[in-house]
This record gives structure tokens, sequence and C-alpha cells, in this order.
């Protein structure tokens, strides 16, 4: 019946040509194809966000003295409402988790060498914007954590020089935190973000469709050698359906979470309020607010924490246009790269380690 | 390898076919459990709207002696009474009738809706004119400073 459906629309689309080349990928199989994976689960994990977001959006009320309120609705009068709204933080935080790892995969494994350069870019844009999705709905249940998490993390956007402070007006509507943020940060969340993140997903899976997946620098050469040791998975149906699975069970450890260990609400926010004791950001942060606590208020002649800021926004650009510093062929510079990028993971990881274990 | 059947247009089930439909199977099984879920979320609660379950009313010395006052309850309006003798009534100010507000009128002491005429005591029970049922009273807390 669907082979029927799909013969209907061929006959008035032509549908056969634009297909044809999806019968004939192919992936690579060596010993790190499994990393293959992540990139596709975060996409999952994006669907799921989605789709559970449209959900929330059906109750959820977006102003300060109602969100609180709406949420707490939500997770208890609504049916199944808290494990949607479960779902929604916990795939939250996965998806940041995986984007994190596929990342890091296409570090490690040099996929981002010619021609590969603009998916890299594109890739680490959707890592920041997906940052962002994190900071703009962490706001939105309106609990004190929340408040003074994006109290903290605007303050810190204030600090770049020049244009810190005009940022920081623009990200909050105002000189402080209120509900006019909320309302910003519920227009970026569900609006904005969601549209720029679209575009740049599919831009960033026509690269892939386009130029395949890469394998490897050592592999490369020794398929180049001896071509007889290529080995390739066809992508429909084999690796698709291995693909599916590895969502599926992505899925059921979703659920699971989310059912065992469900969101806590917190305390609907109080401006006058204290900040509580300990309070750090979520854990993608923490190793940036870690390691900027760790820098002298002053160093030289410099502000401490402007020094940060502007440190954190260097690392970021090259990070953005590493593909650009890096060569095609193994060198000295790639080994210098790869050194750096082991001590990247290294500090990050070690930093967020640190920055639970310091508060 | 199968052996011919009479009908030309049966194919012998292949070990391929047999799984797949397990596979797609519980890929529908699966789905249909979530369906569940969101389907179910879809539906609206029966209370509306948490708009708020507790709401300031009025501030003491608010209300002069024998008067009401309207209040915002969540998305409803509320109807609060003050007697001569200094006790507070609270009570929804939606007519049971056909949903017109009520007000309290001083000089019969009654709370009227001007809708149809009809009229309620002061413990929301319906005493004259159309109104099918007494009206819903509302919980006062004591007054805190």
């Amino acid at each position: 019946m669907i082979a029927a459906l799909i013969h209907w629309l061929d006959e008035r689309l032509h549908l056969e040509g634009l297909l044809a080349p999806f019968k004939h990928k192919t992936v690579p199989q060596h010993k790190m194809s499994y990393w293959y994976f992540f990139g596709g689960i975060t996409l999952f994990l994006f669907m799921v966000q989605v789709l559970t977001g449209i959900l929330l959006l059906l109750y959820y009320h977006p102003g300060a003295n109602e969100a609180f309120e709406s949420v707490q609705y939500i997770v208890t009068q609504v049916q199944f409402g808290w494990l949607i709204r479960s779902i929604h933080s916990w795939s939250a935080n996965l998806m940041i988790f995986t984007a994190f790892a596929h990342m890091f995969s296409v570090l490690f494994l040099k996929a981002y060498r010619k021609p590969r350069e603009l998916t890299w870019v594109t890739g680490v844009l959707l890592l920041f914007l997906v940052m962002g999705f994190g900071f703009s709905g962490y706001l939105l249940p309106w609990n004190t954590l929340a408040f003074f998490a994006t109290t903290v993390g605007t303050q810190m956007a204030g600090q770049v020089p020049f244009i810190g402070h005009a940022m920081m007006i623009f990200l909050r509507g105002g000189p402080e935190v209120t509900g006019a943020t909320l309302t910003r940060f519920f227009g970026f969340h569900v609006a904005v973000l969601p549209g720029i993140v679209t575009v740049l997903i599919g831009v960033h899976l026509f690269f892939v469709q386009r130029q395949g997946m890469s394998v490897p620098p050592k592999v490369e050469a020794e398929w180049k050698k001896d071509p007889s040791l290529v080995k390739e998975m066809k992508f429909f149906p084999n690796f698709a359906l291995r693909e599916l699975m590895a969502w599926y069970v992505g899925m059921g450890m979703l659920g699971g979470l989310a059912a065992m260990f469900p969101w806590n609400l917190g305390v609907k926010v109080d401006p006058f309020a204290s900040a509580p004791a300990g309070i750090k950001p979520e854990w993608y942060f923490l190793f940036m607010y870690q390691a900027l606590k760790l820098i002298p208020s002053k160093v030289l002649i410099f502000d401490g924490e402007v020094l940060g800021i502007v440190g954190c926004g260097i690392a970021a650009t090259v990070w953005l246009l590493l593909p650009f510093f890096d060569t095609e062929k193994p060198s000295r510079r790639s080994h210098v790269i790869t050194g750096l990028s082991v001590f990247a993971l290294v500090f990050m990881i070690g930093m967020t380690i640190y920055g639970y274990l310091a508060n | 390898m199968s052996t011919g059947t009479d009908c030309p247009c049966q194919q012998q089930p292949t070990r391929r076919g047999f799984v797949g439909l397990f596979l797609g199977g519980g890929m529908l099984a699966t789905f249909a459990s979530f369906l569940y879920p969101v389907m179910r979320f879809f539906v609206p609660p029966t209370v509306a709207d948490l708009g708020g379950d507790e709401v300031v009313a009025a501030k003491v010395g608010d209300l002069k002696e024998n008067s009401g006052k309207i209040f915002k309850f969540g998305s409803r309006p509320g109807l609060l009474i003050l007697e001569a003798s200094g006790t507070y009534h609270a009570m929804s100010a939606t007519c049971t009738h056909l949903g017109c507000t009520v007000q309290y009128k001083g000089d019969t002491h009654q709370v009227w809706c001007p809708c149809h005429n009809g009229t309620y005591d002061l413990n929301g029970r319906n005493v004259s004119g159309p109104p099918p049922e007494a009206i819903g009273c509302i919980r006062r807390a004591p007054a805190r400073r």
C-alpha cells in the first residue's frame, strides 16, 4: 500500500530522481563507526523536544504571575503532564550531552577536515544555539534557581567589552531580570531559536547527505593503500534500521529517567529573597562558571571577569573556525590541535566535576 | 525451500518476513503506547484553570459597613459583603440563573441580580426570583495583618 502511495506521488512529482541517491547511500564501517550514531540521536532528541514543547505550550502561561502556577498545573492536574514535562527537561539535558559527544567525536575523528568545514561551522553554531535553548528554557518555570541562574548568566554576558551592557539589556528586557525577561526568553525559546535551528539543521543535514560520512585519517590511509579493506554498509535499510534501534533505546532511557527521576518544580520566584546558598548553573555551563570563579579579580590592569569572558569568546571563535586552522593531511599542526582538543575535553570535564565538588 | 501450493498468488512466508512482522508490529505497539499519554494530555482537566487558589479580596477598612465589593477570584467574580454587625461574607458573584454578576443591596440586606430580579440571602441561598440554586460560598481566611 505504501508502494502504491509512493508511486502516486512519483507520477506527479518525479521523486525517483530525488530519492535515487539515497538508495545508493552507504556508511563506512570501521572500529569507530559507533560514533556515527550521535548526530542522529541529537536530532531525535530535538524532535522529542519539539513535540513535548508543543504539548507544554497548550497549558503554559508566560507571565511572572502565572508561569510557575501553570507549570504546577501541568504537573498536578493535566493527565500525564508530569511525564511530558519531565521528558522535556530530561531530553533537554540529554540532547546537550549528545550534542557535545557528537562534537567531540567529530573533533577527535577529524571529520571537520576539507571538504567538511562548513558542516563543522553549522554544527558549532547549532551547539551554541542548543545551549541558548537550555538557558532560555530554564527560566520558564519561574522558580528561584532559574531566576538567579539567569541573573548571573546575563550579568556575565554584560561583561563583554563595549557591547556587553547593551547585550545584557537586550537579553533581560531591562536592567534587571523581571517578568519582561520571562516574556522575552519565552519568545526566544518557542519562536526565534526553533526557527533558526530548524534552518541550520536542514543546512547541516544537506551537507552531510551531499558529502557522505567522513572516515578517520588512519582508516582513510589504510583503505587508500588497500581498497579491498573498504567496508561499507547500505544506509537503507541496514544502517537506517540500526539508527532506528538506537533511537528506540534512547526513547526507552528517556522515558525511564523521566518516570523514575521526575523533574523538580522548585519554589516560585521571590525577587526580594536572597539567592539560595550554593547556587550554581546547570551542568552544561558549570565548567565556564567554575573557570571564571578561579580567575583573580584583577589581572595586571584588567578586570578578571572581563578577561575571562573575552577568553571564552576567543575560545568559542577558534572552536567555530577550527577547520581553517587544521591541515587536511596529518601534520605537526594537526597533532597540536589533537593535543589541544584533549586538553579542552579534560578541562571541561575537570571544571564540571570541580564545580560540583566545590559547592 | 517451499513446496508449490495450489494457489499461485500465495507466497510462502519467509524468515525475513516473519521477523519483519515482529519488528514492525513491535514498533507500532510502542508508538501506540506513546500516543496514549499524548492523547490524554490533550484533553483539558476538569479544573479549567489554576488561576490561583487564594486571593486578597480587600484590605481591612476598604469596605464600609453594610456594603459589598466585587473582587477577582481567578477568572471569575466574587462578592465580599461586610454586614453592619462586622461579619464578612464571601461568595461567588455569578448568578445561578443565567450568569449575570450580582450585587449587594444595603437597603434589603440581600444579594440581588439586576438581570431578572433574583435575590439571595447572606448565606447564598436563593430566596426569590428565577435562580434555581444557591450561589456558591467562598471560604475566608482570617484577616491577616
